[in-house]
């Protein structure tokens, strides 16, 4: 709004008018009805915080929502049917059990009527319910994806975030290492002690295969890093004598949290996909646990004859690593929504 | 330049001289290298054991290992290379004839997979980009979702099984009835449709046409036994040079200036006169004859081009370069499938192996080799692919969008460039800059998923012999498969980095 709109130019002298305040402008509008646009304006405008910005977005996104309820009933399934941790479930039959086999052992589930039937996916050639193996493959399968993902996240996030912010001599040292790392193959370096972690259980296996696959994250944290600590307010925390965690922890962090949740969730579906390609190598978990890939693995001569037993625990590792992979594609949308700017 | 590339270098050298160590000390700490003999007895076992000591060193400490390890491997690096083995597996063999038969195989594969990985990828991916939000942007995404996920050997075992055998049984009797025509034709026609947008009636439109011609194309092959005994034959050729220049024409210059149409139309003759004249010197060529051959081809066409295009001198001879080139790789395709019929004969009519990476004992001519390479090539680079493929289409979209938002594609369409230009010349090369970056860290993602594709198909690759070193705590075949695959990896994030700066001139190499 002009100042020739108030007041026409030619009935004022010139001075008085340069000498018009701000204050006196602002109280003319606001003596006056408001209009239309400004009502409207009132109306829409809501305070929002950045959290709950990231929220909306994510629950726009119809594909991580489907993810997200493939993962829930996959997670619901395979923990409520067989129990975990000495609680049982509603299945009645275990895993390691070996049994006589009926009809071939063939899989006896049938979607119309629906019935599970005495075994629904089959039995493996020792006579196994090869439903209640499935499900215990599913559980140590997330169990192993869920600590790689929990390790790679925080040692990714530890290296990145200290390289990133101390600089000098530190910074050249860890980010030689990470150098070192990334050079050879994940696959390979996995497979080399893959064999020999696994034996002493799962969640060993778990943290090695974290301690493996943390390198893109440090990268990525650290370059975050470098251009967050040139900011101002990490200026304004440090001239006020903050220390330099208060100053990671409560003013860069906060700032680096989207890229680390989708890596994190990618590093999930990318761990269920490696543990299944080592498990598949007979570098993985050994016996008498079992996961979605040794249960490929154990049974894959069998293809020909008995497919049910190739493509049950196949069809999971599919499901999870797609259901996480959209939930990844959703959260990335969600925390850096210029990837989705512009529908056209 | 040469500074950044001597301390690339020199850095490198130290990551792999780290690398490598770790490598090593991993390798031998984990587990026992006599353990498979726990169950034997007698002096056969004491042999045994003596022997294995004598070939890996197993007497001297960890660190003595390595050294003598590093030593072998500096006999490599001394010019000369005199007693260059890369010390020797547990059975006392020199490990380096072994690497170098391994070699050859798997970089076929990985070099074969990546090219066409790249190619559909990008080309998927731009057209994804331009036609954002619509049924085929979101079809394209889901299954590039899928492919993200799905175990490469699940999916390699599938293949082997179903896909070839009945691939197999099927080209054993070509043939298809006149319903499968039809649908093929329609899923091609909706695709089409999809794929070129616009409104109802044009989409419609473009839906016909595409289902008739994919159709009657299908009729027409199987009619004529192209499935039997396939390739292009002079016809095809010459009819398949004038497509390629067309469609080269229409996508980096259009046909608004006449001069450059015609330029193209010179290098397709010059392609066909190529065909026509090579025949006698392609019967059993070697692979200096063949680029030789395609070099020459090419520098004709760029020469001829030059001189028809008149006013657009440089740009008609590049267009005609790139069109001579395409002809010939048809010219090789087409003389590879010459030698299909025998090949196929030979292999008892299941012409799609689904072992091993070339057949035992084949003697044949330069063609029957390589077309037995390829038909084993096949399985397995279509699992490799499909893997990569998802990769190479996700980020090629987010690219071109990144690009197609920037202020300067707004200025170039306000100036009313056609959109072709827009699209080609100023977008699409801006969006592969970052896609450099991406095929070097593809690359060591796809060695990685060689060592399991190759136990999949019983490769005897360099993934076999790691997997093999791996059970058998051999630290010789697993680090040669390392020195490979690692300085592989160093040397391909060196060319990113150049090639980035190379293309984007804002970033400059200190």
């Amino acid at each position: 709004m002009s100042r020739s709109d108030i007041e026409p130019a030619d009935s004022r002298p010139q001075v008085e008018l340069s000498e018009m305040t701000l204050a006196s402008q602002d109280t003319d509008i606001a003596r006056g009805a408001p209009t239309r646009q400004q009502t409207e304006r009132i109306r829409t405008t809501e305070a929002k915080s950045q959290g709950r910005l990231v929220r909306e977005r994510f629950f726009r996104h119809k594909g991580a929502l489907a993810g997200m309820g493939l993962l829930a009933l996959i997670v619901l399934l395979s923990f409520s049917s067989i129990g975990v941790a000495g609680i049982p479930g509603w299945w009645n039959k275990e895993y390691d059990v070996l049994g006589a086999r009926f009809n071939e052992g063939r899989p006896t589930l049938t979607l119309w009527p629906f019935s599970l039937g005495e075994h629904p996916f089959g039995q493996d050639v020792l006579g196994r319910d090869y439903f209640a193996l499935t499900m215990r493959g599913i559980q140590t399968s997330l169990i192993i994806a869920m600590t790689v993902g929990l390790v790679a996240t925080l040692v990714g996030t530890a290296v990145g975030a200290i390289a990133g912010y101390f600089r000098g001599w530190t910074e050249a040292v860890l980010m030689r290492i990470t150098d070192v790392v990334i050079t050879i193959p994940t696959v390979v370096i996995a497979a080399v002690m893959a064999g020999v972690v696994a034996r002493f259980g799962i969640l060993p296996f778990g943290v090695f295969l974290g301690l493996v696959t943390w390198t893109g994250l440090a990268r990525i944290v650290r370059g975050e890093f470098l251009s967050l600590r040139e900011k101002e307010f990490v200026e304004s925390a440090k001239s006020v004598g903050a220390s330099s965690a208060r100053i990671i922890f409560r003013h860069i962090l906060p700032n680096t949290v989207g890229v680390i949740i989708v890596f994190a969730t990618l590093a999930i579906s990318g761990a269920i996909l490696l543990e299944t390609a080592l498990s598949y190598l007979g570098l993985g978990v050994v016996s008498p646990d079992t996961s979605l890939g040794k249960a490929i693995n154990d049974n894959r001569s069998a293809l020909t004859v008995r497919p049910w037993l190739f493509l049950w625990p196949g069809a999971f590792i599919v499901g999870i690593a797609l259901a996480v992979n959209f939930i990844g594609d959703g959260l990335r949308d969600a925390f850096d929504p210029k990837q989705t700017r512009i529908k056209q | 330049m040469l500074f950044f590339i001597a301390k690339r270098l020199v850095i490198s050298f130290f990551i792999m001289a780290a690398a490598t160590t770790l490598m090593f000390f991993l390798v031998i700490s984990s587990g026992d290298p006599l353990s498979d003999l726990g169950e034997a007895s007698g002096s056969a076992k004491k042999a045994t054991i003596a022997a294995r000591t004598e070939a890996m060193n197993l007497d001297q400490p960890p660190l003595m290992r390595y050294f003598l390890w590093l030593q072998d491997l500096g006999h490599c690096l001394v010019p000369g290379g005199v007693d260059c083995t890369l010390g020797t597996d547990r059975s006392g063999n020199a490990v380096l004839p072994q690497l170098e038969s391994a070699i050859g195989s798997t970089f076929r594969l990985v070099l074969v997979a990546t090219v066409i990985a790249l190619v559909l990828g990008v080309v998927v991916g731009i057209v994804t980009a331009i036609r954002q939000y619509t049924t085929f942007d979101y079809s394209i995404t889901f299954i590039s979702f899928v492919l993200f996920s799905l175990p490469l050997f699940w999916l390699s075992t599938l293949l082997k099984q179903y896909l070839a055998i009945d691939l197999n049984t099927w080209l054993a009797n070509p043939q298809f009835p006149y319903l499968t025509i039809l649908l093929v034709g329609v899923v091609a026609g909706v695709i089409w449709a999809v794929v070129v947008g616009g409104d109802r009636k044009r989409r419609l439109a473009v839906f016909g046409i595409a289902a008739a011609a994919t159709a009657v194309a299908l009729w027409l092959l199987l009619v004529t036994g192209w499935f039997v005994t396939p390739g292009l034959g002079p016809v095809g050729m010459l009819i398949s040079a004038g497509a390629v220049a067309l469609l080269w024409t229409a996508l980096l210059a259009g046909f608004r200036r006449r001069r450059i149409l015609y330029a193209a139309l010179t290098a397709a003759a010059v392609g066909y006169a190529g065909y026509l004249l090579s025949i006698p010197l392609l019967a059993d060529p070697n692979w200096l004859t063949v680029l030789a051959l395609l070099g020459l081809t090419v520098a004709a066409a760029y020469v001829a081009g030059g001189f028809v295009g008149g006013p657009y001198r440089a740009r008609a001879a590049r267009i005609s370069a790139v069109i001579a080139f395409s002809i010939g790789l048809l010219i090789f395709l087409d003389r590879l499938l010459q030698a299909y019929p025998e090949l196929s004969a030979r292999a008892g009519g299941r012409p799609i192996p689904t072992t091993g990476s070339e057949s035992p004992n084949l003697s044949g001519g330069f063609w029957e080799t390589n077309l037995d390479y390829a038909l084993h090539l096949i399985l397995p680079t279509i699992a490799i692919t499909l893997i990569s493929f998802a990769t190479y289409t996700r980020y090629t979209r987010a690219s071109q969008l990144d690009v197609m938002n920037q202020d300067y594609i707004r200025t170039a369409r306000a100036k009313g460039l056609s959109e072709r230009t827009v699209l080609v010349k100023h977008a699409f090369r801006n969006a592969m800059i970052p896609i450099t970056t991406l095929m070097a860290f593809d690359f060591a993602g796809v060695l990685g998923g060689a060592v399991i594709t190759e136990t999949v198909f019983g490769w005897n690759g360099m993934g076999k012999m790691f997997v093999d070193g791996v059970h058998t705590v051999d630290p010789g075949p697993v680090m040669a498969f390392f020195l490979v695959v690692g300085t592989a990896a160093v040397l391909f994030n060196m060319l990113a980095d150049i090639a980035y700066a190379f293309l984007d001139p804002r970033i400059t190499l200190s």
